[in-house]
């Protein structure tokens, strides 16, 4: 069994608003192992990239978080000072954000940077700094590398900032890497070679990786599990497999219906669509979070807090009052099964 | 019945760029000799990375931007011709980012009857009425006529600035990127609503948009851009079915469609997308192209016709091509 990396256990951001506590983040609970990937998918507003700032303790300063648990390799960061974690962000653990504009420092030189990532973990000189970073450069697919070290961000293309900002979460070979949106604002040929990428060097390295996205066709790629979020919570978690071929929550359905795929969905037809608009979070709120524009809904989805259950199969769950059966039926009848 | 409403013929865009100091300037050609005609009640659309020319194109045929050769003329008439108010009542955009194309400080209403107002439209007394409409066959509820941008929802400002688009009836509105900064449930409710829209106002779309499923989804028509000119243009069933130039082979095959059997595509495209000032010679795509021959970097690609439409490409090249090559 491969070994655990992370380990979150209801995991709860709560931030105080001019009009009470917003509940961004409520109960999530999920683990990453050594060589997985586990992808967050959600639309915007719906907690995902909280949930990764959260895990790291890089929340902003009025948000309260809680968790049962919270591990990176066994390792407590609940009770660790902020002087443990600036030694476990960018050492143990990895990020990669969506602008590798605004995550690079205009004024240093990639060289600089680069050394600065490795230099501040370890006891290093500059040359060994200096040769991790061109065999990491190398490692990206950047070609002349040894140049690139002299080359201010401002000089690379979109495609290449992103390249080294993976190359530079890489310096200190870190167990763990969250990539928030890492492809967002790429191009989608640019797009591919960079997920193809980190697949690479997720596999070559034996990480953990997290994904942040919204992108439900590069997670169905990338993904060996998926949860699903919705208004705060996990709403369905299972492989990729099973989510994207047995979506159950009726969220997921409505998703998977709503994206023009090709060679599947007739062109000029209309295309599925989710009526309503997300919850407030503000406040207590003890019902289904997506009853409001759910077409299934029963009276029983407001009365209480929903739980997650298991679906068929190991491994997935979902959280809905209708039971596998129907809600299998149900996608057989929008055809996202 | 399938007439012509735009019809642009080697159009050239130049920006003339500062390369440093005390270099002077130096011209780069966005848009490089492009020719597009535009039938009536059609879906055309441009697709191609950031940097080949689609905005620049787009603008263009708006009247934004004037040609730096060729021309562009609307329903027969030069656009250069065409007064400019009255080209806005012909000719109508839609932005990307409904959060920065909505005036914050203009109420929902006045967003709307604000063309009606340019225009100088006859009728005041009927605006609130008309924009009331409007806003009901757009899908918006009109109690929000009082209302501001920001007490709306992403989909409901795009919603917001498609009224504002067609109040006036214009025959041709160019969407720039509609959908890409929309939630996905979101997304389709504006897709369907487009299509919808397009079928009850007799409406012509030029559409620009990376996103290629949506592109297969929505249009009539497609046209490849590569820096600056149109690589290859087809009818969608043509350009999806059978893609032709290895750059939207390529293009094509980086969609990532969500099937979980799936893993992530090798495009072998290279992340070097060429400086627009100094490009490449011959094909401008030679350098990333998968089947790149000897000729390719010498010689300019004709324009070919193909089942559906044309590519411009080497491979394609009939017998006179090659001897061309050869001499």
């Amino acid at each position: 069994m491969s070994k655990r990396v992370l380990e979150v256990e209801n995991l709860t951001v709560d931030i105080p608003v001019g009009s009470g506590m917003l509940h961004a983040v409520q109960g999530i609970s999920f683990h990453v192992d050594q060589g997985e990937t586990l992808c967050i998918v959600g639309e915007s507003g719906c907690g995902k990239s909280l949930t990764s700032l959260a895990v790291m303790d890089l929340l902003p300063k009025k948000a309260i978080r809680t968790a049962d648990k919270l591990a990176l390799e066994g390792e407590d960061m609940l009770g660790a000072g902020e002087r443990r974690m600036s030694d476990i962000r960018g050492n143990t653990m990895g990020m990669i954000f969506q602008e590798p504009m605004t995550s690079l420092n205009p004024a240093y030189t990639i060289g600089n940077q680069m050394e600065e990532a490795l230099k501040r973990h370890r006891k290093v000189s500059t040359r060994e700094a200096r040769d991790r970073a061109i065999y990491l450069l190398e490692k990206v697919g950047i070609t002349a590398a040894e140049s690139r070290l002299t080359q201010y961000p401002h000089q690379l293309s979109g495609g290449l900032r992103q390249r080294v900002m993976i190359a530079m979460t890489l310096m200190c070979g870190p167990n763990l890497i969250i990539a928030d949106e890492p492809t967002t604002a790429l191009d989608v040929t640019i797009q591919a070679q960079i997920l193809l990428l980190l697949a690479e060097l997720q596999r070559e390295f034996n990480m953990g990786l997290i994904l942040i996205t919204h992108d439900l066709g590069v997670v169905a790629r990338i993904a060996d599990r998926v949860a699903v979020m919705y208004a705060g919570q996990v709403v369905e978690e299972g492989t990729a497999d099973q989510v994207f071929n047995r979506p159950t929550h009726p969220y997921t359905q409505g998703l998977l219906d709503c994206i023009p795929i090709p060679g599947k969905t007739e062109r000029n037809k209309p295309l599925g669509s989710i009526p309503g608009i997300v919850p407030s979070l503000v406040g207590p709120f003890h019902s289904c979070h997506f009853a409001e524009r759910c077409t299934y809904a029963m009276d029983a989805c407001t009365q209480g807090d929903i739980d997650m259950r298991d679906a068929e199969e190991t491994g997935h769950q979902y959280r809905c009052l209708l039971d596998p059966d129907a809600c299998r039926a149900n996608a057989v009848r929008k055809g996202v099964a | 019945m399938t007439d012509t409403v735009i019809s642009a013929k080697d159009v050239t865009r130049t920006f003339m760029i500062s390369a440093g100091a005390f270099r002077g300037k130096k011209p780069l050609h966005a848009v490089n000799g492009v020719s597009l005609d535009v039938k009536r009640g059609e879906v055309l659309a441009l697709v191609g990375e950031s940097g080949c020319g689609k905005t620049t194109l787009a603008k263009m045929l708006l009247g934004l931007l004037p040609t730096t050769a060729g021309t562009i003329e609307f329903g027969g008439t030069p656009v250069a011709n065409i007064e400019r108010l009255k080209l806005a009542s012909l000719v109508q955009p839609i932005f990307q980012d409904p959060y920065s194309s909505l005036n914050p400080r203009k109420s929902i209403g006045s967003i709307i009857t604000l063309p009606l107002k340019v225009q100088k439209d006859p009728d005041p007394t009927s605006w609130r009425r008309r924009a009331e409409e409007m806003m009901e066959l757009v899908g918006l509820p009109p109690r929000l006529y009082e209302n501001f941008p920001n007490q709306l929802s992403g989909g409901q400002r795009q919603r917001v600035a498609i009224a504002r688009a067609l109040i006036n009836r214009p025959e041709v509105v160019i969407c720039d990127e509609p959908t890409s900064a929309l939630d996905v449930s979101v997304q389709s409710q504006i897709l369907n609503l487009l299509q919808d829209l397009r079928h009850e106002l007799n409406l012509t779309y030029i559409v620009i948009s990376h996103n290629l499923a949506v592109v297969e989804h929505i249009a009539t028509r497609v046209a490849v851009m590569y820096l600056g000119r149109i690589v290859e243009e087809k009818d969608t069933e043509n350009l999806f079915d059978a893609p032709e130039h290895p750059y939207t082979k390529a293009l094509l095959e980086s969609v990532l469609t969500p099937d979980p059997s799936l893993g992530v595509p090798d495009t072998h495209l290279g992340a070097a997308y060429p400086n627009p000032v100094n490009p490449p010679s011959g094909c401008t795509f030679h350098p990333r192209c998968a089947s790149v021959m000897g000729h390719c970097s010498d010689l300019k690609p004709a324009t070919i016709q193909r089942p559906g439409g044309f590519v411009e490409c080497h491979l394609y090249d009939d017998n006179e091509g090659r001897s061309r090559a050869a001499s």
